[in-house]
């Protein structure tokens, strides 16, 4: 994760031949934009391949499944085994794949009423981005704040607490963490005040949006400890490296107080790194909430997984999967893009 | 005796004495970091239970059709766990459980730390065009998201091979997910010993890639994997746990994750039963932390740029 931060490390104004340093800097980035670019596509060509060829590693006919318990006479399964192009060979079968997934087309899935996999999924995105942003958004403000505290006080009482706490929920199956709380929240055996599941009550009356945060409370929050820790000790770590630096001295010595210190001059560079974790992060945001989704029963992409594992719906599996890849690649990209705009000190490497 | 004082060791065995002593080395440093010696403990704890199992429990008693105790019977003296909905002690199952997530969780381990160090050293030694093929196939494996394409590979293991034990997917699954970390960690490590003096030599003299590998780079890569192995262990029991929780466990041998799925499945939540959701999940946590400890001790130790750190 770190690694784009170490090969920064490079001194920048030691570049030798000094005569168009603005002209060099231009060249080299752009190559490696390009670079990045390249790199992503060939991941992407990986997914796409890898995608393709476990489908073909399903046992069986794929004409006698797409028929499931219908009967047909020899004639129609052959008609239909052109149809679906299964007698050609595997490179055209592949670039008929490869054609229909650039239209948007994922086939149709196999429970859900056949519905097709791209409506499925375009159906569950927005509860998912709706749970994991709001989650994701949280644990950055404050595992940053956490972190950001318990590295300036480093080995105090607060530092000690909040570390510890970090690394236990860092050891707990985040789903087990939902059940928790769906224990404590949600259960005769608990409080019992909050919803135990779904993101609406079915039987309404209530204003929807009221109820829609209502039911958002518990995931959300299981989500947002389970992030919070990353966030809290990488930004701990990372204020741990700025504390003696020597602008900090200056920055003292100027007679700023300790908490201005902190804030102005060394969280602006000590940020760096918790900033690219976070655009990291926002690739998993699709397929970040599976389990969780699944233990609050929350429409969205996780629990349309968990329900394709049943069966198992194949091309949904595959779609998701698809869609789950794509989003991470693309973020990366994005992280690796904006980077350099964030870190000066990135550009020439 | 017809003992040679005056022969000089072999090269060999000074380095088998020099590897000795920092073994040494290590436990002394070991043995005085607290937070190492907690997970030690709590580690060995779980092994010799799992270890242990068939002694403690009769196997009989996890049959559904044996169990002895009421249905979602609170903790009591019999049942000092409670009973799940068959009336089988949680303890048991537990116990019995131990012996499952353990396994996978070393068993997809070594797998995961086999590739790891095979492609990590591959790319690390041969630079130019294989080298930066295993560079992008351990790149690809590292963007992709892991539990879904876990759960992809699980689903097409169980269709495809339906004769295979569930509990060997889940292994083999998780184990070629989870090695890009150990690959990219080696590779490292490999073309930092790839630029020292003695490669030179060993180059020089006429010795061969294998002879380069075998001799010099992997002695040099292995400390780095056995230090990240603890670390891999806690992650691959989670990730045993989690698909177990998503039914992709094996129903015949029921590990912790199985247990709560069980658990959720059947509605322990909303029918008050809380033993049955939570002390699988203690044992889960408490093993997985154990690991983590022992593994940020080991690199505490290893790595002096962390003292006075964490």
């Amino acid at each position: 994760m770190a690694s784009t931060a170490t090969d920064a490390d490079a001194a920048p104004g030691a570049q030798p031949g000094g005569g168009a340093p603005r002209r060099r800097l231009r060249a080299g980035t752009g190559r490696w934009v390009l670079r990045k670019l390249v790199g992503a596509s060939l991941t992407l060509g990986f997914v796409l391949v890898f995608n393709f060829v476990l489908f073909r590693m399903m046992p069986g006919d794929p004409a006698k499944t797409f028929l499931r318990g219908r009967q047909a006479n020899p004639e129609r399964l052959a008609q239909l085994r052109d149809e679906l192009g299964l007698d050609d060979p595997w490179p055209v079968q592949f670039g008929k794949y490869l054609r229909e997934t650039l239209r948007g087309n994922l086939g149709d899935s196999w429970s859900q009423g056949n519905r097709p996999v791209v409506e499925l999924i375009a159906d569950r995105l927005w509860p998912t981005l709706l749970l994991s942003g709001t989650a994701l958004v949280l644990a950055a403000l404050v595992g940053i704040w956490l972190g950001a505290r318990s590295g300036w006080r480093h080995g105090q009482a607060f530092d000690k607490g909040s570390t510890g706490v970090a690394i236990g929920l860092y050891s707990l199956p985040e789903w087990w963490l939902g059940l928790l709380l769906l224990l404590v929240f949600a259960s005769p055996a608990g409080l019992n005040i909050f919803p135990g599941g779904g993101m609406t009550d079915p039987r309404g009356g209530v204003d929807p949006v009221l109820d829609t945060l209502w039911h958002l409370v518990l995931p959300c929050t299981t989500l947002t400890l389970v992030y919070i820790a990353q966030y809290a000790l990488i930004m701990r770590s990372s204020v741990l490296d700025e504390r003696y630096a020597e602008y900090l001295t200056t920055a003292r010595a100027k007679g700023l107080r300790d908490d201005q210190v902190l804030t102005r001059h060394a969280l602006p560079n000590a940020l760096l790194p918790t900033l690219t974790l976070f655009f990291l992060s926002l690739g998993f945001v699709v397929s970040g909430a599976i389990t969780v989704e699944t233990v609050y029963s929350w429409p969205g992409l996780g629990l349309l997984s968990y329900e394709a594992l049943s069966g198992p719906d194949i091309p949904l599996l595959q779609g998701l999967f698809l869609v789950f890849s794509v989003t991470v690649i693309l973020m990366n990209l994005l992280a690796d893009l904006l980077y350099p705009l964030l870190d000066p000190r990135v550009r020439l490497s | 005796m017809n003992a040679a004082p005056a022969v000089p060791p072999t090269a060999r065995a000074l380095a088998r004495q020099r590897r000795r002593a920092a073994l040494r080395h290590f436990w002394t440093a070991y043995r005085r970091d607290v937070e190492g010696m907690i997970g030690l403990v709590l580690m060995l704890g779980w092994v010799v239970l799992a270890l242990t199992a068939p002694v403690l429990v009769d196997a009989e008693s996890l049959r559904v059709t044996q169990a002895s105790g009421p249905p979602l019977a609170a903790p009591s003296v019999d049942h000092p766990l409670g009973t799940d909905e068959d009336g089988r002690s949680l303890l048991a199952l537990i116990i019995w459980g131990s012996r499952v997530s353990l396994l996978v969780g070393l068993a997809a381990t070594v797998i995961s730390m086999v590739i790891g160090t095979l492609v990590g050293v591959t790319a690390g030694h041969f630079r130019g065009r294989p080298g930066g093929l295993l560079d992008r196939v351990t790149d690809f494996f590292l963007v992709i998201p892991f539990l879904p394409l876990a759960i992809v590979l699980a689903t097409v293991l169980r269709v495809r091979w339906p004769t295979v034990p569930q509990v060997i997917a889940v292994i083999v699954v998780i184990g070629i997910t989870s090695w890009p970390g150990t690959a990219r960690l080696v590779r490292a490590q490999a073309m930092a010993v790839e630029g020292r003096p003695y490669l030179e030599r060993a180059r020089a003299l006429g010795g061969g890639h294998w002879h380069q590998i075998a001799r010099h780079v992997l002695p040099n890569v292995l400390p780095v994997v056995f230090a990240n192995t603890t670390l891999s262990v806690s992650l691959a029991i989670l990730a045993e746990t989690t698909l177990s929780f998503l039914g992709l466990g094996d129903p015949l041998r029921p590990s912790w994750g199985t247990v709560l799925d069980g658990a959720y499945s059947a509605g322990a939540i909303s029918r008050g039963a809380w033993w049955w959701a939570i002390f699988p999940g203690v044992a889960v946590a408490s093993t997985v932390l154990a690991f983590n400890l022992c593994g940020r001790a080991t690199e505490r130790i290893l790595d002096p740029r962390l003292k006075g750190r964490a």
